[in-house]
């Protein structure tokens, strides 16, 4: 009987999979078919705000250096300044300095780290996006944010540390942070009142 | 030989005004137009315009397009030649948001998932979207870095980056609805297929308004250009939501700044809230910049107008520099986000002057001077860090384009 238990429990998974696949067919339609929990998986690379997409894996700054070097400074120049590619450290706008003075560069200017960590992946290296591990693009993360003075070059990013980074634009109480889209709605004006 | 000749000559016959250039003398036509460049086979099979109209697409924005490794930019539509409000597919323009290459998709390995925040996540092929009700619906799309420059002389160069095409598929909400989106889903996310994946986040009540999961285009498939085999249309919001060679539509419960997403960052709201629809715009195309006019005279004033708001309800065109505005009059039907296009007739007495023209949308927006804009934001307080130009507007630049003519009936960019 406990083998019984133990094997049903065993197939519960697939039994509720199946579940869904039945109710998929009673739908309006009924076309098209329900991806598998692995599919999903492999084709899901947004990453969220809150990083619960985030794959295992670590980097610090100090690796991240090495790999930029070897994959990102042909484009990006040797210090991230100097390429013909956007640029990656933050413009000198002295101390104190209203973050939004200091450029419109991703690991400055993004409210979430996970936006870089999830740029890099999906779009990194030009004709080469899709090669680097989890582990090289949390080195090259970091990397990015050490030389914006945003993390400690021996700090490790993870999937639970890097969300935690406190980005200037979404932190820092000298800016009003970022502001999102206005609520949608159908037939709504571009802007009330502009521009006369 | 001889077999070609008598295929003209019935082909002529049947067709009547059917005009290959073997057949030019026959027709009174020119000498020149004699030549058969095509077979008659090759021409018939897909068909291609005369060799006579060489209208192109041009490289835009000031990088080449495409680029020494391929990659493709921004090309602009030829506007200054254009009639009716329909963009040939060949002559759609055609932008990305870092540079991509074209993908080489065969419609038979593609598919669309909808998954996330949804009680079924769905797999669709190409065949099975087809199965689905279809929409056909013309509407527009603009690039939101459309904008005209002083140093710019051609309409193709000031307003080539919006084109409007008869875009056919299926209801985003159908597949929503399909998949069910569980409560707190509140944006989705798309997703290209393309290098770099480019994604954007939008606003639930758009999914499920009127966003169209598009694989027809202009009669026949989606051009690689445009995203085949599937591309997102979200009328009347800024090009970049369109997402191309559409893969991936994720049910989210925020918005996911995404890199397409940060492009969008704003510190103001009211700059923010410019940043994805689109606004009432108009543009006379004939006469426009670096035409020549032959001489005072009749003529028929001819544009576009499109907003983001919906239909265009009413378009004026002053032929005096704006003192006077007429309303001109709406040639066809004004559709929903859509090219429309309008004309005005015109004698023009050969002194110089200035033409320009303005709409109004189905909501009552109506489209700035480019000194309305400048004043609403106080040039050089737009977003403080970055370089401003004196004439500085964020998202999509909507403002009156003033063309000038000379005495000699040439035609100029008169903004300044």
């Amino acid at each position: 009987m406990g083998a019984f238990i133990m094997r049903f429990l065993r197939l519960l998974p697939f039994l509720m999979f199946l579940g869904g696949s039945v109710q998929a067919q009673s739908l309006t339609y009924g076309v098209g078919r329900t991806p598998s929990a692995e599919e999903i998986r492999a084709w899901d690379i947004s990453i969220s705000p809150t990083g619960e997409e985030l794959p295992p894996g670590s980097g610090t700054a100090e690796e991240g250096g090495l790999i930029y070097q070897r994959k990102c400074a042909f484009c990006h120049g040797a210090t991230g300044i100097e390429g013909g590619a956007p640029r990656l450290v933050k413009n000198d706008a002295g101390p104190n300095a209203d973050p939004w003075a200091l450029g419109r560069i991703l690991p400055i200017r993004s409210p979430y780290a996970t936006t870089v960590w999830d740029y890099i992946n999906r779009g990194m290296p030009l004709n080469q996006e899709g090669t680097l591990t989890a582990d090289e693009v949390y080195a090259l993360t970091a990397y990015l944010l050490y030389l914006n003075d945003l993390v400690a070059e021996d700090e490790v990013l993870d999937s639970q540390s890097l969300p935690k980074v406190e980005m200037p634009n979404r932190t820092n109480p000298m800016a009003d942070g970022w502001v999102p889209l206005p609520d949608w709605k159908p037939g709504m004006p571009r802007l009330q009142g502009y521009p006369y | 030989m001889a077999n070609r000749r008598d295929f003209l000559k019935r082909g002529v016959a049947v067709a009547g005004g059917w005009t290959l250039g073997a057949v030019g003398t026959a027709t009174g036509q020119t000498p020149a137009s004699q030549d058969v460049v095509k077979t008659p086979e090759e021409l018939l099979a897909y068909g291609e315009r005369s060799r006579f109209v060489t209208s192109i697409r041009v490289p835009h924005g000031g990088r080449p397009s495409p680029d020494r490794w391929g990659l493709l930019f921004h090309t602009a539509t030829p506007l200054q030649d254009s009639v009716g409000v329909i963009t040939p597919s060949s002559l759609h323009f055609s932008n990305t948001t870092r540079g991509a290459f074209i993908p080489d998709i065969d419609p038979r390995e593609h598919r669309l998932m909808i998954h996330g925040m949804v009680d079924r996540p769905l797999i669709f092929t190409i065949e099975d979207l087809k199965r689905l009700p279809s929409v056909t619906r013309l509407h527009f799309i603009e690039c939101a870095g459309n904008r005209s420059r002083s140093s710019q002389t051609t309409v193709q160069e000031t307003h080539g980056a919006t084109s409007c095409a008869e875009w056919t598929g299926v209801l985003l909400s159908t597949l929503l609805k399909e998949a069910g989106v569980k409560d707190g889903g509140t944006w989705v996310v798309a997703e290209g297929v393309e290098e770099v994946k480019g994604a954007s986040s939008i606003p639930m009540a758009k999914a499920m308004d009127d966003c169209v999961v598009c694989y027809g285009m202009n009669g026949e498939a989606v051009r690689p250009h445009q995203g085949f085999p599937l591309r997102l249309l979200t009328p009347g919001f800024e090009g970049i939501f369109n997402v191309k060679w559409l893969r991936r539509i994720k049910v989210v419960d925020r918005y996911y700044m995404t890199y397409n997403d940060y492009g969008h960052l704003r510190q103001d709201p009211d700059d923010a809230a410019l940043g994805y629809q689109i606004g009432p715009k108009s543009v006379i195309t004939f006469p426009s910049g670096g035409q020549q006019l032959p001489g005072r005279g009749y003529y028929e004033l001819s544009g576009l107008a499109w907003s983001g708001g919906g239909a265009v309800r009413r378009v004026e065109v002053s032929t005096d520099g704006g003192r006077q505005w007429i309303d001109a009059e709406i040639r066809g039907m004004a559709h929903r986000m859509a090219h429309t296009r309008f004309s005005l007739q015109w004698n023009w007495d050969g002194t110089e002057t200035e033409i320009l023209s303005r709409t109004t949308d189905e909501i009552g927006q109506v489209q700035p001077t480019r000194a309305q804009v400048a004043e609403f934001w106080r040039p050089g307080a737009v977003y403080p860090g970055e370089p401003d130009q004196p004439f500085s507007v964020t998202g999509q630049d909507n403002s009156i384009q003033p063309w000038r003519i000379g005495s000699d009936g040439s035609v100029h960019n008169a903004i300044s």
